[in-house]
């Protein structure tokens, strides 16, 4: 179900048969990187619109609006999700995370730290997305049971995310760095549990 | 002393050892470090254009032609200016002054006048309140068109010289028709004991950021307008805007943010900026374009498609006696950087071997098409093809491993080409050995089974051209430096940061000379209101130009700081090293202090402390002397060599590239990790030219699904992929295993002897992987892309089996 707010004709709905009608608003309610928040967008705005325009989160970048790049990837309930070809109003009630969710207290993600200092972002536009597939890849792998970094698991989760600058080389690199880290510290914490319950 | 340092990870770590030594006392010139400028910019911090929004900013969109050739009769307006919330409507008739980002080729308008040359050309702008509205008014804005034959390849431009694509154009559609001939070519051919002659066909690639082009328009109440534009030469942006908008360049600000990739495709300005300036003063108010991904393929300016016919004569031992080389290229419907391209695609093949006779004969053409302009390696990736795959059908047929060959025919350093260009350093023969030894060439060349194959090629490219695109005695490049009393150097340039490291080099020239980290260094780049003019990220310019501005602006306050010491200490200057956020005595450990004291106590000595510097490239000496002898040459030239391993599926036509090894002489590696990226990139993005992609039109006369269609207008030229999907890149699935290999034969002439890296590691990669096809399979494919069908074709003809 969906509140409605008034209708503005900023925003035209170009496809009815009388283009001229306005769209109407809606009030979207919605977890971003842990926060609740509510704001009204026009009814067809999708989940990058949203992000960018309404919440100034300009980190997830349009690339090509359509799906095909990547740029604009978040993570919805933890699931790497396209923004761009998601309706706002769909994702009601859910959780969304951006890459500004991705640090803690201004502290960049390891995977952050890992990219910057092996040269894994040139540009930069396409990193954003790049590090949410690879974070949700990170999660998956802590969460395995007998969890091996692969760099063919690697390649596959980055697969929806094109690259122009780097041929990956140096994202493969960065990625698997970080995910070896993530890894040994939390052997290293099950070690100390293991020790602690001993 | 050259010498190759392997990307994998052991050779990795014994470098750091070399130079980097204890952490923080390492040289951070040479040092591998991170991109200076990468962390605000992952972490959605630092803005691209498109993440930035102005109070009241209204959004434009372009109405563009459904026809590839047509005359404009009229264009009625009033149905999108009487839509609510439309604030403005621009056409052509608006901005009739014509422009060109080479001043002898002026044939642009921001908006089409009377003519429409390609499917997609610009025609009306409209600022609207939204996105929405402005594509709504687009729809209403009613433009009557004469649709003319549209000229879709090259051949029918040249065969309809009476239909002329610029009716103003002296030679029917041809551009520019460069002629060159170097020594008496037809004897040597004569003379030779082999002749290799063939036709290659080089396809259309475009550069594909993943950034689409965007502008944005502001006017203050006093007239000046300031442009924030995903560009890659600023400079160029603000000289064509005043041209166009009737402005002096004193009442225009550019600046360029953070700008998502470029590779060539931003290298001159485009409708939107001329549209949101133009909208801004009609308005009033800020103005916003960004283009659609389907406009990004449309705007295009990528690597021209070239039809090349090629004669090499051979002496029995394998040295090159001549080359004879035809081109057509497929220039689309504008001039772009056209006459620079022409020349480029006999100019830069002169290097890295030596052959005494030499002609090239090049015609552009105008065709129907979106314009073809500079890709990464511009010009010279086509004829380079062509070439590298000549001396492989040489060396089959004289018996010769191909990379004897290639050494037998090395140029040598400090020498001069054929056709006239100084060569200082040269690292092609190192580069040759280090892709030899990490690929194991000796082992596999000729011996892997049928189906696996391995080729090799070299090439050489500029950095920089000693000449400015529009006559001019001034710098090329200019830095100024000011340090301040926190311990923190700022560096004002106006160079491009386009992802390929110009801002993290500056920074590392700075913090070398001036004895800071490099966080304490602030590069304020590419605002024309803060710095000084670079002419911009093109032709691999920026670290040996504005490298040798900064070192020199650098320099200067350095020796500042070292005299007023060597006064307070009473020691000599040269007895002073500045480094790690230290000054101290070389020979008296005792004698020290931070660096911060020290540009304090400068201060108070002489003032604020700030310096420039500015570079000109060498203008005698250096290139020929003949019409033509200046386009191309350049203050020093890098050299590349690359060794693709490929697997060919006799089944099904597809080949797998396994492996690309790729040496590139860069000079010194001001960063390593960043010279890496730009080679890693580099030969992605040719093994991608090579096999996957291109940008190219629907054949004339087919409808999009292939059938023949009934005549009528508004499908000849229309692009056959304009999305990412359709316009097939490599992703992280498809992408080859890439070794990176960084050799160093520092150049006089570069910034601690540094060269480029950006955009020479892309050319030999192509026919590399295309002599890879053949050792595979004896098929060879001198049309690109090497698509499976014509591998499958090249099979069955070899089977003796009809071809399908």
């Amino acid at each position: 179900m969906t509140e409605t707010a008034p209708v503005d004709s900023t925003f035209l709905d170009t496809t009815a048969a009388e283009p001229t009608r306005a769209r109407r608003l809606v009030i979207c309610r919605l977890q971003v990187n842990g926060e609740g928040v509510a704001v009204v967008a026009p009814v067809h705005w999708t989940l990058l619109e949203l992000l960018r325009y309404q919440l100034g989160l300009i980190g997830s970048k349009q690339g090509c609006d359509k799906g095909d790049c990547g740029a604009c990837t978040v993570l919805l309930d933890g699931k790497p999700t396209l923004s761009c070809i998601t309706l706002a109003v769909a994702v009601q009630g859910r959780c969304v995370e951006t890459v500004e969710g991705l640090g803690v207290g201004g502290e960049p993600h390891p995977l952050q730290r890992e990219f910057a200092e092996r040269g894994a972002a040139q540009c930069g536009f396409c990193t954003p997305g790049v590090l949410m597939s690879a974070a949700a890849y990170l999660d998956e792998l802590s969460s395995s049971a007998e969890p091996v970094v692969r760099q063919a698991d690697i390649a596959a989760a980055l697969g929806g995310n094109l690259c122009r600058c780097t041929g990956y080389t140096k994202i493969f690199e960065a990625v698997h760095a970080a995910a070896t880290q993530i890894l040994q510290r939390s052997k290293a914490l099950a070690d100390t549990s293991t020790d602690d319950a001993s | 002393m050259s010498r190759p340092i392997s990307s994998d990870k052991t050779a990795r770590d014994l470098h750091r050892l070399d130079t980097d030594g204890a952490e923080g006392s390492g040289p951070i010139v040479g040092g591998r470090h991170g991109k200076h400028d990468a962390l605000p910019l992952m972490s959605g911090i630092d803005r691209y254009t498109d993440d930035i929004t102005l109070p009241r900013m209204l959004h434009c969109k372009l109405v563009r032609s459904p026809h590839a050739h047509a005359k404009i009769i009229a264009i009625d307006t009033s149905g999108a200016e009487a839509l609510e919330g439309v604030h403005a409507v621009v056409i052509g008739s608006e901005m009739p002054i014509p422009y060109g980002v080479i001043p002898w080729t002026p044939d642009e308008h921001a908006l089409a006048l009377h003519k429409v040359r390609f499917v997609g050309d610009p025609v009306a702008a409209v600022a609207a309140v939204s996105e929405e509205v402005a594509i709504e008014a687009c729809r209403r804005i009613v433009v009557r068109y004469e649709v003319l034959e549209a000229l879709v390849t090259p051949q029918a431009a040249l065969a309809r010289a009476d239909l002329k694509i610029h009716e103003d154009n002296r030679h029917g559609n041809i551009t520019k028709h460069v002629h060159l001939e170097f020594g008496d070519v037809d004897a040597a051919l004569a003379a030779a004991a082999l002749v290799v002659e063939g036709d290659y066909q080089f396809h259309g690639s475009t550069h594909a950021p993943i950034e689409p082009h965007c502008a944005i328009a502001s006017v203050d109440g006093k007239g000046l307008l300031t442009v924030w534009s995903a560009t890659q030469v600023p400079h160029y942006l603000q000289r064509e805007l005043a041209k166009v908008l009737e402005l002096p360049m004193r009442q225009i600000r550019v600046i360029q943010p953070a700008v998502g990739g470029a590779f060539g495709g931003k290298s001159e300005p485009f409708a939107l900026e001329f549209c949101v300036a133009k909208l801004a003063f009609k308005t009033g108010r800020p103005v916003k374009c960004l283009y659609t991904r389907e406009e990004v393929f449309l705007a295009h300016r990528g690597r021209h498609p070239f039809d090349m016919h090629y004669r090499t004569a051979f002496a029995a031992d394998g040295k090159i006696l001549a080359i004879d080389a035809k081109s057509l290229l497929d220039g689309g419907a504008y001039s772009s950087f056209g006459l620079v391209t022409t020349y480029y695609s006999g100019q830069l093949l002169g290097a890295p071997y030596r052959f005494p006779t030499y002609r090239f004969d090049s015609t552009r053409v105008y065709t129907n098409k979106p314009a073809c302009g500079p890709k990464r390696g511009h010009g010279s990736v086509q004829p380079r093809f062509a070439l590298e795959v000549q001396l492989d059908k040489a060396s089959r047929t004289l018996g010769l491993d191909p990379i004897e060959l290639r050494r037998r025919n090395f140029i040598g350093e400090n020498s001069v080409t054929i056709n006239g260009f100084h060569i200082g350093s040269n690292g092609f023969l190192q580069c040759l050995e280090a892709v030899v030894q990490a690929s194991g060439w000796a082992e596999k060349w000729g011996k892997l089974p049928r189906g696996h194959g391995i080729g090799v090629a070299g090439s050489c490219y500029i950095s920089g051209t000693n000449y400015c695109i529009y006559p001019t005695e001034l710098p090329q490049s200019a830095v100024q430096m000011c340090l301040d009393r926190s311990g923190r150097v700022r560096v004002f340039a106006g160079t491009s940061e386009i992802g390929q490291g110009s801002t993290t080099m500056l920074a590392a020239i700075a913090a070398q000379e001036l004895g800071v980290e490099l966080d304490d260094v602030r590069v304020l780049a590419a605002d024309s209101d803060l710095c000084p003019v670079d002419l911009g990220a093109y032709s691999s310019r920026i670290t040996l130009m504005a490298g040798n501005a900064c070192l020199t602006a650098a320099r200067t306050l350095g020796d500042k700081i070292r005299d007023i010491l060597a006064q307070l200490w009473g020691i000599p200057a040269a007895d002073i090293r500045l480094e790690h956020r230290r000054a101290f005595s070389l020979t008296n450990p005792q004698v020290w202090m931070p660096i911060q004291e020290a540009f304090i106590i400068t201060e108070s000595k002489l003032g604020l402390l700030g310096s420039t510097g500015s570079y000109t490239s060498p203008q005698s000496a250096v290139h020929g002397d003949y019409r033509g002898g200046t386009i191309g040459a350049s203050p020093a030239y890098s050299f590349t060599a690359h060794i693709a391993q490929v697997q060919v599926d006799e089944d099904t036509g597809e080949v797998t590239i396994e492996h690309i090894w790729c040496a590139h002489d860069c000079g010194h590696a001001i960063n390593p990790v960043l010279v890496e990226g730009q080679i890693e990139g580099s030969v992605y993005m040719g093994a991608a030219e090579a096999v996957m992609e291109h940008h190219d039109t629907l054949p004339s006369g087919l409808r999009t699904d292939g059938r023949r269609r009934d005549s009528g207008p508004g499908v000849d030229g229309l692009l056959m992929a304009s999305s990412l999907l359709d316009y097939r890149m490599p992703t992280s699935l498809d992408v080859p295993q890439l070794t990176a290999l960084i050799v160093q034969a520092p150049d006089p002439r570069g910034p601690y002897g540094a060269k480029e890296a950006g955009e020479g590691p892309l050319h030999s990669a192509i026919p590399a992987i295309a002599n890879a096809v053949f050792d595979a399979v004896g098929v060879r494919i001198d049309n690109l892309p090497i698509s499976p069908e014509k591998v499958l074709r090249g099979l069955r003809n070899q089977a003796g089996r009809k071809p399908c």
